[in-house]
């Protein structure tokens, strides 16, 4: 990604559309209008999509369904009216395309230009006629700031500013009252230029202090009012004002909102619909090595995982831990989604000094390996709630990918890599958006405690072949050569838990392998379609007079476990066994404290066990009955 | 440096965007009047998905001079970048 599009108002936690979102579209806009047709539409809305693109979809979609499809909907349609002093037609299709994204239909009709308090007054306006689920008040700039510019002292601002909050407490009354719907007030863009600078709030003829003052007190306002806010300042403050608007193209077209932030605007727009029909997301499901602490727990262990003061990165991943724990204390639940050993994983939560999160703050904790779509199934059924309200957060795009294509109501972000920047991507995506705070929000989490009632449920493995085969996963092989000789010494000394005898090598010890041709030293490469893994795995054997390969070594990153990797090994392993004249192979597994879950893993491979030696238990498998085992993966053996 | 040829695959690709049709063909004489759905919103978006794809700010008086697809071809000639 670019810089500038990692940061709003593009979308940027949500993926790029892929190379034929345009041919689904077509696709779409000749299909029949029933519920498969809305589900891509949906599907289509949730990429990034710029404001052609949005344009093209909510066209398409206004096309094919024309009214709201009611009876194929499963949230309530919306109509809002906007009542604007200056030009929103333009940023219509984002509105509608921010709510799509939520599932919900939203038509939407715009007050004549300037003149919204005529329409709101006269009950035979077209207004009435549309009669709105939600309004809302879009005033622009220069008309909120008329007659600021003669004001000569500071109380005669304070009596303009006054008579404007009254004239709109007014009107958001009538509002309220007219149509019995929600009502929505934008904070004024603060888009007039300064004129004495940093003490600007001094002059009391200056329109952008003017700003400044009264979206202060619609903040005051709102709560006794019943309104809700939608926050334009605070977004420009993050964003930068240019991003959001166009001096050049208000004069022309008198848009205060500037095309290419239209599709943010109607995302903020849709969070707020989506928040009051209680669609908001409630739980944040959370992985844990490289999400949460740097590193991986199961190799790393207690003291080399990175979290808290002391590096950079250690802070940044206790920020992330902070902002989580903040989302926690007013009504978020937390979840872990991690593929460890759960009595690794729980760990750092108990005795690590600097995890900022404790095992208690999360409402379910789900360490084991099964795929992570499984996993996500079970926090949803133990807390009993939706699946959509769920957001699914993990540095690791091959989980992320497996998450949205199994579960595609789940919200699942696309990650920036560095994690300080991730409390911020969570912030901008809105996923949590909440209009009102209640008591409830604060004591909601207590009611959650993963430690009271863990269910030790398994449920049915998710269906992955036809995610695995569209990975396009290669498996290159070699010898361990100079090249690849650090990164192997590295994985055979730090591997615990994928690692079936637990044997330690030193380079030296490594080289005079590589030297005897009797010796089979390999290491694996896994490349898919989101990147090179790098080495993963590492397999050493020896053969010996009686034509068997014994395999001392065969280690694994757990990082590319249930991709078929094993299986795939093992073929490789064969070929190179034979080459040398191997007739069967040996398997050990000699057990430790961490290497428990690859205790079947010969077995598992179709190896006879033989029964216990002094080094361990032995299983053998004959080469020449052997068929290759069928996996999604291809092998590419890599010359040095 | 951007050629023309750069500059026209890349508005070719937003006309489509925009009109949701690849069949307008293009040229410096082209105007709105050529265009069945081409108003003022069309025209803003045009100017301002060219601004974001080739990295040019077009001033007010361009945008009040801009007649034909040339007068805006010609300013991105002058300032503009290739997509990257």
């Amino acid at each position: 990604m670019k810089a500038e599009e990692q940061r709003s108002p593009s979308l940027y936690w949500l993926q790029q559309p892929p190379a034929d979102w345009r041919a689904r579209l077509a696709d779409l806009s000749k299909s029949t209008p029933g519920e498969a047709a809305w589900a891509e539409a949906v599907a289509l809305a949730n990429y990034r999509l710029n404001f052609q693109l949005t344009n093209a979809l909510a066209t398409t979609v206004a096309r094919l369904f024309r009214d709201a499809p009611d009876q194929i909907l499963q949230t309530r349609p919306e109509r809002l009216a906007i009542l604007s002093s200056s030009t929103t037609t333009h940023l219509h299709a984002s509105l509608r395309v921010g709510a799509l994204r939520r599932g919900i239909w939203l038509d939407v009709y715009e007050t004549e230009y300037d003149q919204y308090r005529q329409e709101l007054l006269d009950i035979t306006s077209p207004l009435h006629a549309f009669a709105p689920s939600a309004i809302l008040f879009a005033l622009d700039a220069r008309h909120v700031t008329r007659g600021v510019q003669d004001c000569g002292t500071q109380s005669q601002t304070t009596q303009v500013l006054d008579e404007l909050c009254e004239t709109m407490q007014s009107l958001w009354r009538i509002a309220q009252e007219r149509f019995d719907c929600p009502v929505i007030q934008q904070t004024v863009v603060p888009s007039l230029s300064s004129l004495l600078g940093n003490n600007e709030h001094r002059h009391p003829a200056s329109p952008a202090a003017f700003i400044t003052k009264f979206n202060s007190r619609l903040r005051d306002l709102s709560e006794a009012a019943g309104i809700d806010l939608l926050a334009l300042d605070a977004r420009i403050a993050h964003d930068g004002l240019m991003a959001w608007q166009n001096p050049s193209l208000w004069l022309h077209a008198k848009q205060e909102i500037a095309l290419p932030a239209a599709p943010m605007y109607g995302d903020l727009v849709g969070r707020l619909l989506a928040a009051r029909q209680g669609r908001s997301a409630k739980c944040c499901v959370l992985d844990l090595d490289n999400t949460l602490w740097g590193g991986v727990i199961g190799d790393d262990q207690m003291d080399g995982i990175i979290v808290g003061q002391g590096s950079a990165l250690g802070e940044a991943f206790a920020g992330v831990q902070s902002y989580a724990l903040a989302l926690r204390q007013r009504g978020i639940l937390l979840a872990v989604c991690s593929k460890n050993d759960e009595r690794v994983a729980r760990q750092p939560f108990d005795a690590h000094p600097d995890m900022i999160l404790k095992h208690n703050h999360f409402a379910c904790f789900v360490a084991n390996w099964d795929d992570k779509a499984t996993n996500i199934r079970t926090i949803a059924r133990q807390l009993n709630i939706g699946l959509d309200a769920l957001v699914f957060v993990d540095d690791n795009p091959f989980e992320r990918e497996l998450v949205r294509r199994e579960l595609p109501m789940v919200a699942v972000p696309e990650l920036p890599e560095d994690p300080a920047l991730v409390p911020q991507c969570l912030a901008d995506a809105g996923y949590f958006e909440t209009a009102t705070l209640t008591d409830e929000d604060f004591q909601r989490a207590a009611f959650y405690r993963s430690d009271a009632g863990h269910s030790h449920d398994t449920a049915s493995a998710t269906d992955l072949n036809g995610y695995l085969a569209g990975l396009a996963m290669d498996l290159r092989w070699a010898r361990v050569d100079q090249t690849s000789l650090g990164r192997t010494v590295q994985l055979i000394n730090k591997t615990n838990q994928f690692n079936l005898t637990t044997r330690r090598y030193t380079e030296a010890q490594v080289r005079g392998f590589m030297s005897q041709p009797n010796i089979l030293s390999l290491q694996l490469r896994l490349v898919d379609r989101f990147g090179d893994n790098g080495i993963i795995a590492v397999v050493i054997g020896r053969l010996d007079e009686q034509s068997t390969v014994e395999i001392d070594t065969w280690l694994m990153s757990c990082r590319v476990l249930g991709r078929q990797v094993e299986e795939a090994t093992l073929n490789i392993v064969v070929e190179a066994a034979r080459r040398i004249g191997a007739k069967r192979l040996v398997g050990i597994y000699r057990p430790s404290q961490k290497n428990g879950m690859v205790s079947r893993h010969y077995e598992r491979l179709g190896f006879t066990p033989q029964g216990e030696r002094s080094d361990g238990v032995a299983s053998v498998l004959d080469l020449d009955s052997f068929v290759p085992r069928e996996t999604f993966i291809q092998l590419s053996e890599v010359s040095a | 440096m951007i050629s023309d040829r750069e500059i026209y695959e890349g508005l070719a690709e937003i006309f489509a965007d925009v009109f949701m049709r690849d069949d307008i063909p293009l040229s410096a004489a082209l105007s709105a009047a050529d265009v069945a759905d081409w108003d003022s919103f069309k025209q803003i978006e045009i100017v301002m998905a060219t601004e974001e794809r080739f990295g040019v700010k077009f001033t007010s008086a361009e945008l009040d001079n801009m007649r034909q697809l040339g007068d805006l071809v010609r300013i991105v000639a002058a300032r503009g970048t290739p997509p990257s």
